[in-house]
């Protein structure tokens, strides 16, 4: 989330969309109620079934899956065709007036530089012009047919009112009311949040689907103000933390883009990863990244990583391919890898296509699972008859099972999806020989230490020269994690604006990752989280809920990444002359001598606005980019394709170009194609969920909640069934070209059909939630259904648009 | 169970005057439906805090699981999906006991203690009392006890009577996620309700009001509720909920008549007695016995 969730209560129009808050996030959905008791919020909920957000929301408005784009699209043309945008705010904090390449065109759903053998982009002119310095090119009066605003509203002409619903099913007059409520939040003084979670990233244009909302609340002034935002619904207790950690190979810790084969040598790695200013007196604060590498590589390996060596750059895997978990579970599928270690994961129920990870997992020599609960996945080679059709006899893999606590049964942190890091005390031992993940993972490492130190092997040096100063080497507390994330000083620290001063002396803990230097005198094992433990202790501990700002701010509650703040770019929510847009919820202002108010100002403290240093200081340019000149693979302005199984077999935006009816950027394994199927056989767009009584494939174990929801069942709407034979409550059969599960019925007028260009599509909508392992009703895993392909710029799985048929069983 | 800190001021088929010397305040549970996601987590307290364990059923085409209240259901989700004025709307009802101010229950009850209701309005259950003749059921114009079928006695919820002793809200207050379940003195709920009908009426629910039905006397469980004109919609709440006149007749008429006719038959034993003497056994019948006994 850029804000966070008490924050929700300070908007004045909540919406829900590519996510379900009340089921999937129902103790910070009380927020939402908050807003809507105590400020007169609008609560507007757009999803393809009508969910229980739905039943609490002002108004609920149905949608294809998979084509929130053509919806946000629209939103941005009605937007910029009826002039409600925050004019002050898009000229002075976006890209708005900065120029285009000449060359960049669009042009019948591809964008230019596309390369159909590879299905990548040369992102060559998606660029700005520059002038002799370096600096990009503007045209403050925004006239420039070039410029990112022409550009963009040239772009999202075609979403006419009548374009969207015909490619997303939503009656036109719905979607216009919506446009309406959101047109709303235009004023200066007036804020929409977005609550958005899993059912916008499972698509193969999952990115993208973010990126048009995050226009949307540029174009509305929305960013940085409290109750704005764009704001991620994290759907694991730690996921947020997972992902902060960098516990995936895309990403070392704190976001830094992780090493590949082709960064020889620290100098080139660091240059590339380094940014140069795009614009003048802006903050650029990527340019502090070597001291962000430098401090986690002296994390990890301590006394060892000197100037002299690259602070051990050469230690570190270079990516030669891609890692991510389709990747993972493709290079297991071609026999290119042979051990997996599986730690708190449960592949068979959380990757798509069953049979294909099955077949994957089966030629691993190995696998360890490590988990509080008996899994479907360490059973995987085990047969439970239709539900898991195994052949033991088949299956050389040894499989160790290695029964971990559950997080209630270990001290630590959470990180939830406000960014607020928090520390949680062991409520109770856990059962039997269970052990830690901390203590497994360290039990692992201190022998395999033992081993190469013994026996040598291929390059033993990273394994021998990693930093291990913990108390009991095979029992690390977590503590002594916490604080060596945190970071410290390792010689003293000098005030480079005041040599006489120390900022923190040697062994202290540091105070924030401003004290992190790129000379090896510092350690911090990840730079976002540094100052959660300073000198003044364990911040994540904190539980102080008092909130002298009135804006549900409670800095003394836990600590929030970065720095304690708690709503990113917090400076946007002043004019140019730092006085606040609104200043009913002002969340910091200039003073006259420096930035203050009710958080920690995401601007340098002295900076004053006649400087020109602009609130979005990640980014080069120190504005947003409603064009995006960097990252995004497959293309610089959201655009709607259809998912890869299509119940049109085009796409209605460009019906006369094969190439563009999917993300033509998004990677195609060999055999996937085949794998998939078609409108003519799988006539119904099929669609998963989550439901509230159930938190994925943890709480099917749980007694309690298998009394409250049984069993697996599928929902759709009156006409299918009738059309079908299927009555309420009976069993049917959902099958893709990939597989099939069983299930119960529930016929529901909540599921409905959509009118899409000319035609009518009915939905199956299949909650999760169920398996062959648990305290419910035993069942198929759901995957037996979904496609192996991802999003085109992070490979998140199609989970939420997909064909299938139905049929009484 | 008893609890000292809470006067019982009704006690079922008992005539021993009330305590009345302590001063009792009103309490109620307010359930606010329009603020409420159907998320299960008050029967999920409830069965926890109550140690209430149902089977693990199967789904029968709709989100109420179990199907109904049971021994181990004090309260169940209902839900009802509604088409009005072209729009669709999910209502969510959290079903229980009402705790009426009149509770049909208590005055259908012929067990003594069995079911009583404490000064601060709440309706509990003792079922070591209870002889589980199933009258609270046809009592209740809410239909909400249920026999157990493991020791044939009755049960519903207690309304945490044993958390509101010691100042505990119940359960299922304490654990809801979104605010829509409030517990507090009875005026203060009704306050509340107040405010949220005025938004609900904001938002163009022009019907919105408060289910507090006088037929019982008002009841210590209330609704707020979209539409009030239209109790029957939320999975069939009684739009005049009325304590059946059978329990009238049996306690007005048929009881005493019972208890007279059931005094005659002792007085006439009695009589009987006296002038007749104790019935004996005839020898030949005795030695019949010894027979049938060795063989």
């Amino acid at each position: 989330m850029t804000n966070h969730w008490v924050d929700i209560k300070n908007a004045d129009l909540i919406l829900i969309m590519g996510g379900n808050a009340a089921e999937a996030h129902p103790c910070g959905f009380k927020w939402v109620m908050e807003a809507k008791a105590t400020r007169k919020a609008k609560l507007v909920v757009v999803d393809p079934r009508f969910t229980r957000s739905a039943a609490v929301s002002d108004f609920y408005a149905p949608i294809r899956p998979g084509t929130d784009i053509a919806f946000l699209g629209g939103v941005i043309n009605y937007l910029l065709s009826n002039d409600k945008i925050h004019h002050e705010y898009v000229k002075a904090y976006t890209n708005a007036s900065f120029l285009i390449h000449e060359g960049f065109a669009f042009t019948d759903g591809l964008f230019s530089g596309y390369d159909e053998a590879k299905r990548s982009y040369d992102q060559a002119s998606w660029q700005y012009q520059v002038d002799g310095q370096g600096f990009a090119q503007v045209d403050d009066t925004l006239q420039n047919p070039q410029c990112a605003l022409q550009i963009l509203k040239r772009h999202y002409a075609r979403y006419t009112p009548e374009a969207v619903s015909q490619v997303t099913g939503t009656p036109q007059a719905d979607f216009l009311k919506i446009c309406e409520f959101i047109a709303d939040t235009s004023a200066p003084n007036r804020t929409m949040t977005i609550c958005y979670a899993l059912g916008w990233t499972h698509h193969t244009v999952g990115t993208q689907n973010i990126r048009t909302m995050a226009i949307i609340q540029l174009l509305l002034g929305n960013m940085g103000m409290a109750g704005g935002g764009v704001n991620a619904l994290r759907g694991h207790a730690n996921v947020q933390g997972l992902t902060d950690q960098g516990f995936y190979t895309e990403m070392l810790p704190g976001y830094l883009g992780s090493p590949s084969d082709s960064d020889k040598t620290r100098e080139e790695y660091l240059a590339k990863r380094t940014p140069k200013p795009v614009r003048p007196n802006q903050m650029n604060y990527g340019q502090n990244f070597p001291k962000w590498h430098t401090s986690l590589m002296k994390a990890w390996f301590g006394g060892a990583a000197t100037a002299e060596n690259g602070f051990c750059y050469d230690w570190l895997p270079k990516k030669e391919a891609a890692y991510d978990v389709l990747a993972l579970f493709e290079q297991m599928d071609r026999g290119r890898m042979n051990g997996f270690f599986c730690q708190g994961f449960n592949p068979q129920a959380s990757v798509p296509h069953k049979a294909k990870v099955d077949g994957a997992l089966a030629k691993l020599k190995f696998l360890v699972v490590i988990d509080p609960l008996a899994t479907e996945t360490a059973e995987f080679w085990k047969n439970h008859g239709e539900l898991n059709d195994a052949k033991p006899e088949t299956i050389q893999t040894e499989v160790f099972r290695l029964p971990a606590t559950c997080f209630a049964e270990q001290d630590g942190t959470f990180t939830n999806s406000s960014r607020v890091i928090q520390w949680h005390w062991k409520g109770a031992d856990g059962p039997g020989e269970s052990l830690s993940d901390l203590d497994i993972i360290a039990g692992v490492f201190v022998r395999l230490r033992a081993l190469y130190a013994k026996d040598g092997g291929a390059f033993p040096e990273p394994v021998l020269n990693l930093a291990w100063p913990y108390r009991i080497p095979h029992q690390p507390s977590p503590e002594e994690i916490a604080m060596e994330i945190s970071g410290k000083a390792l010689a003293d620290v000098p005030d480079p604006k005041d040599a006489t001063k120390v900022l923190a002396k040697a062994g202290e803990q540091l105070a924030g990752f401003a004290q992190l230097r790129d000379d090896g005198s510092t350690a911090a094992g990840n730079w976002i989280y540094c100052g959660m433990w300073s000198q003044a202790g364990n911040l994540t501990a904190r539980r102080d809920p008092s909130d002298p700002t009135g804006l549900g701010q409670s800095h003394n509650w836990g600590f929030a990444w970065p720095a304690n703040r708690r709503i990113l770019y917090n400076r946007a929510s002043c004019d140019a002359a730092g006085k606040p847009w609104d200043p009913g919820r002002a969340v910091i202002k200039w003073d006259g001598t420096k930035w203050t108010g009710n958080d920690i100002p995401d601007m340098r403290p002295d900076a004053r606005p006649e400087e020109g240093v602009m609130p979005f200081i990640m980014n080069q340019e120190g504005v947003a980019r409603l064009f995006g000149v960097e990252r995004m693979l497959d293309g610089p302005l959201p655009e709607h394709y259809e998912p890869f199984e299509t119940p049109l077999g085009l796409n209605p935006m460009h019906p006369n170009n094969p190439l563009a009816v999917s993300n033509p950027a998004a990677r195609i394994y060999p055999g996937v194609m085949e794998s998939l199927g078609k409108a003519d056989e799988f006539p119904h767009v099929a669609t998963t969920y989550r439901l509230v009584e159930h938190f994925h494939f943890w709480t099917k174990h749980a007694v309690l909640n298998a009394i409250t929801q049984p069993e697996q069942f599928v929902e759709i709407g009156e006409e299918l069934a009738r059309e079908k034979g299927i009555g309420n409550g009976h069993r049917v059969r959902v099958r893709s070209k990939r597989g099939q599960i069983l299930a119960v019925a529930v016929v529901t007028k909540r599921v409905r059909s959509f009118s899409v260009n000319g035609r009518k599509v009915h939905m199956v909508g299949i909650p999760f939630h169920w398996g062959f392992r648990g305290a419910t009703r035993p069942s198929h895993l759901v995957n037996e259904l979904t496609p192996f392909i991802g999003d085109a710029n992070i490979q998140t799985p199609e989970f939420k648009a997909f064909l299938v048929n139905i049929e009484p069983a | 169970m008893a609890w000292q800190s809470l006067d019982i001021q009704r006690r079922s088929a008992t005539t021993t005057p009330a305590p009345g010397a302590r001063q009792a305040t009103e309490v109620a549970k307010l359930i606010d439906i329009s603020q409420c996601i159907g998320c299960k987590a008050c029967q999920v307290a409830c069965m926890e805090w109550n140690d209430l364990r149902g089977e693990v059923g199967h789904c029968a085409g709709v989100y109420d699981n179990p199907g109904d209240l049971d021994s181990q259901t004090w309260t169940l989700m209902r839900y009802t999906e509604l088409e009005n004025n072209g729009r669709l709307e999910w209502l969510i009802r959290k079903d229980g006991c009402m705790h009426c101010q009149d509770p049909g229950c208590l005055k259908a009850c012929p067990a003594p203690g069995a079911i009583v209701q404490y000064a601060n309005g709440i309706v509990d259950f003792h079922q070591e009392n209870c002889i589980g003749c199933g009258y609270c059921i046809t009592g209740c114009p809410f239909n909400i006890p249920r026999l157990s079928e493991k020791d044939h006695k009755a049960y519903k919820c207690s309304l945490c009577s044993d958390r509101v002793a010691v100042g505990q809200s119940p359960a299922c207050v304490k654990t809801c996620p979104t605010g829509a379940l409030h517990f507090g003195s009875k005026e203060a709920m009704k306050d509340h309700a107040e405010h949220r009908i005025a938004d609900l009426k904001s938002r163009g629910f022009s019907n919105a009001g408060l289910y507090d039905p006088p037929g019982v006397s008002g009841t210590h469980v209330m609704y707020v509720l979209q539409h009030a004109d239209h109790p029957e919609w939320y999975s069939g709440l009684p739009r005049d909920p009325k304590i059946s006149p059978w329990v009238g007749i049996w306690k007005g008429l048929a009881k005493p008549l019972a208890i007279g006719a059931m005094a005659a038959i002792t007085l006439a034993s009695l009589f009987h007695y006296i002038i007749k003497g104790p019935n004996e056994v005839s020898k030949e019948t005795e030695k019949e016995v010894e027979n049938e006994t060795r063989s």
